[in-house]
């Protein structure tokens, strides 16, 4: 599904990503885990293809295909999906609108006919009531006035309507209360598939208990430095990440 | 390649040639003098009292708007051009202008749609213009037997029976000169402005509106107008007068760009909302303008204003995307007690275009309240300037105004200003301010592209959901035409 090779990232000339390699299979979860400001949302902004994070080395496969050779648009028609750390709020635009027009560019890419209004309520009402939406939030403007909770929310409707191939969760958990925590990662196991797969971004562990990940890593200063099970999380949310950081050095020969 | 350099060329030398026999032609007549010339299709450029006499007998005309020409003029020939428009442009010629045409024959422009601009008919097929009216609006002949002419006919037949008058102001003046002795210049008088004094010296034709007290005027009065808004020509004058408890709502303009020849267009709009009566007026304008590098273009000098009396609404809705330069303040005079106005705007320029609009909000009556939201968008290396003034005076106790006025920059070339000019005089009024610049965020465009939008239809959604608010006060079939041409008018603006 996807294949990180030797990943170099640098925005505004300073590097930040500094060799990143990662596999994944189709059906895997995949958890990053890794102290603030090490490169996590940089990757994934990287994965998205955001164009202020400039690739210089490295290449990535998605399905057979040079991920880094597409545009925003086409990667997101081709099943990349980015639920963000800070989803931004556009005014004026309802959400029902913004994502009924997202979600006929993904069909009109796939050869599919576009989705009738009719269609895609039927659609969206069936989705927002897994995650226990409200239905008024299709007619509010895009994240406009949401709180923490709700945005975040709302990046997992996105990603329930748009059925990605590849998902990453950029610390969807951040802000969001226990129970909504719940209903978030009963949407995502529910959306899980042998054809999927997801990169989840997260501080706490908590989460993956509810998202039970196949692997852990560890993303240290712009690398992973370490790999594991799920257990790796615990082990992490227990000693911190001083304790990678070294066995890390050590293992360089720095330290 | 060569038969296009040939065409050129074929075209220049008839253009000389019928340089030419015009030249010679108006020689003769002046050697005739202004009685045969009438009998010709145009004047001679220049503008004079003999001149505005014969536009006048042209027009058949009644003594006393011939009058009210001539003291338009004599007032107009002692002002001075504005100067403070935040805008520049080449001074204009008045004595070069011609001032009266008549209307094209078949045979005149182009004579088919593959003689039109392929630039203007790809914008009218993305519009979804139908043909007949693409040939209309590219200023192709069309034949006598044009299925929307009978349509408004159809329209006019059912506006009399409301008791509904619209008909051109040349009809106007003719069949109905008691209504338009009274309220002509009522609102805006001939000595008003520079542009508005020209208008009313020289003004070509436009449309009338009245509508009888208590009615509600049965459809908006738009498809008519866009048929026959073609022939209008530069000098427009328009009168709407709503009698008590009346109510109408007008359709100005249309989304498709418009063939148009005249440099200077400097029109009139005078609006009359008797007691408890609502006016609203909404306009989508998109004359030329110019090329990325400034050249050509419309100059659009309006003067537009409405007279609320007591408990009267007049709102102004304004799409504006086109011309290279835009002067224009439609403005609402609360004259009555707890009358209403409002300003709706859009403004979008790009490239070398320069607009200078705004509103004026004068509030005489007590508990008037008026609303001003203004869009400015700007892009390229244009310059968007929004300039309101909000005066209480002091019989206005209780007045309100509400201003909100957002810019948006596309690009770091372009230039958004705001003037907001408020006086109160009257210590029970509130006036609220609030003002916005905000760039299209690299970050709003790229989150609706990890969704899978293009970069443009990223940009034009964010636009359009900028300017929500006033789409909203449109009528729905225009209200998405104006979104359309939004986003056809930001195409290649982006990056
Ligand atoms: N657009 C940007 N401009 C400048 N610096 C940036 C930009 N994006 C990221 N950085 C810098 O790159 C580094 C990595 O940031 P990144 O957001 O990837 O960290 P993170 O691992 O996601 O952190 P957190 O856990 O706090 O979300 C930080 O030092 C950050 O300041
Ligand atoms: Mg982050």
């Amino acid at each position: 599904m996807l294949e990180i090779k030797n990943l170099h990232a640098s925005v505004e000339g300073k590097e930040i990503l500094k060799g990143v390699n990662l596999k994944m299979n189709a059906g895997e979860i995949h958890a990053i885990m890794g102290p603030n400001g090490s490169g996590k949302s940089t990757l994934a902004q990287v994965l998205a293809g955001h164009e202020a994070y400039e690739v210089t080395e490295g290449e990535v496969l998605y399905n057979g295909m040079n991920l880094l050779d597409l545009d925003p648009e086409e990667r997101a028609r081709e099943g990349v999906f980015l639920a963000f750390q800070y989803p931004v709020e556009i005014p004026g635009v309802s959400n029902a609108y913004f994502l009924r027009s997202a979600l006929n560019e993904v069909r009109k890419h796939h050869g599919l006919e576009v989705i009738d209004a009719a269609d895609f309520l039927r659609l969206a009402k069936d989705k927002m009531k897994m995650l226990d939406m409200d239905k008024s939030m299709l007619n509010r403007s895009v994240n406009e006035g949401f709180s923490g909770g709700e945005k975040k929310r709302n990046e997992i409707f996105q990603m329930a309507m748009l059925n990605p191939k590849l998902a990453v969760l950029d610390e969807t958990d951040s802000g969001l209360d226990i129970d909504a925590l719940k209903i978030v990662a009963n949407g995502v196991n529910t959306l899980r598939s042998a054809d999927n797969a997801f990169l989840v971004i997260t501080h706490y562990q908590r989460l993956l208990n509810y998202i039970v990940p196949d692997f852990v890593h560890v993303l240290v200063d712009g690398r992973i430095v370490k790999s594991g099970g799920k257990e790796l999380a615990l082990q992490l949310e227990e000693a911190g990440y001083d304790e990678v950081k070294m066995e890390a050095l050590q293992a360089a020969g720095i330290a | 390649m060569s038969s296009v350099v040939e065409d050129t060329k074929r075209v220049e030398n008839e253009r000389h040639d019928s340089d030419a026999i015009i030249d010679s032609h108006v020689a003769q007549e002046y050697k005739y003098g202004f009685y045969t010339e009438i009998e010709a299709d145009s004047l001679p450029p220049g503008l004079n009292e003999e001149i505005i006499r014969a536009l006048s007998a042209k027009k058949n005309e009644p003594e006393w708007m011939t009058e009210w020409r001539l003291k338009a003029f004599r007032h107009w020939q002692n002002m001075e051009e504005p100067r403070w428009p935040n805008v520049t442009y080449e001074p204009v010629d008045y004595q070069a202008i011609t001032y009266y045409s008549a209307p094209k024959k078949k045979g005149e422009g182009p004579q088919s749609l593959d003689d039109v601009d392929p630039e203007l008919i790809r914008t009218f097929e993305k519009l979804g213009i139908p043909l007949e009216e693409q040939k209309m609006l590219a200023g192709v002949a069309v034949d006598a037997v044009f299925d929307s002419v009978s349509v408004a006919t159809t329209f006019k037949e059912e506006l009399k029976k409301a008791g509904v008058i619209f008909c051109s102001m040349s009809e106007a003046i003719q069949e109905h000169p008691e209504l338009v002795k009274k309220y002509l210049g009522s609102v805006v008088p001939q000595t008003d402005n520079f542009f508005a004094a020209l208008n009313s010296a020289v003004f070509s034709d436009g449309s009338f509106c009245y509508v009888p007290k208590g009615v509600r005027c049965p459809m908006e009065l738009s498809t008519y107008f866009r048929i026959n808004a073609m022939n209008t020509g530069q000098f427009e004058r328009t009168l709407i007068v709503a009698d008590e408890g009346a109510y109408v709502s007008y359709l100005e303009g249309c989304t498709a760009p418009m063939r148009d020849e005249n440099q200077l267009h400097a029109a009139v709009v005078e609006l009359v909302a008797l007691d408890n009566a609502e006016i609203k007026y909404s306009t989508v304008q998109n004359w030329y303008p110019g090329d990325e590098q400034g050249k050509g273009g419309i100059y659009n000098f309006v003067t537009k204003r409405g007279r609320a009396e007591t408990n009267a609404k007049i709102s102004w809705t304004q799409v504006e995307t086109g011309s290279a330069i835009t002067w224009k303040y439609p403005s609402v005079i609360l004259k009555g007690d707890n009358s209403i106005g409002e300003f709706y705007s859009v403004a979008l320029t790009k490239m070398r275009q320069q607009a200078d609009t705004g509103t004026k909000m004068i509030h005489l009556g007590k508990n008037t309240r008026s609303t001003i939201i203004s869009k400015g968008i700007s892009a390229g290396y244009s310059n968007n300037s929004y300039r309101g003034l909000v005066k209480v005076m002091k019989g206005a106790a209780n007045a309100r105004n509400y201003t909100q006025c957002d810019s948006m920059l596309m690009g770091d070339k372009c230039g958004a200003h705001t003037f907001p000019y408020i006086e109160v005089k009257n210590s029970t009024a509130k006036v609220e301010h609030e003002a916005t610049t905000s760039k299209v965020a690299e970050d709003q465009i790229f989150y609706l592209m990890q969704r899978g939008l293009s970069e443009e239809d990223a940009v034009s959604m964010i636009v359009n959901g900028f300017c929500k608010e006033v789409f909203r006060q449109l009528p729905m079939e225009f209200a998405v035409e104006a979104q359309k041409l939004l986003s056809i008018s930001l195409e290649g603006s982006v990056g």
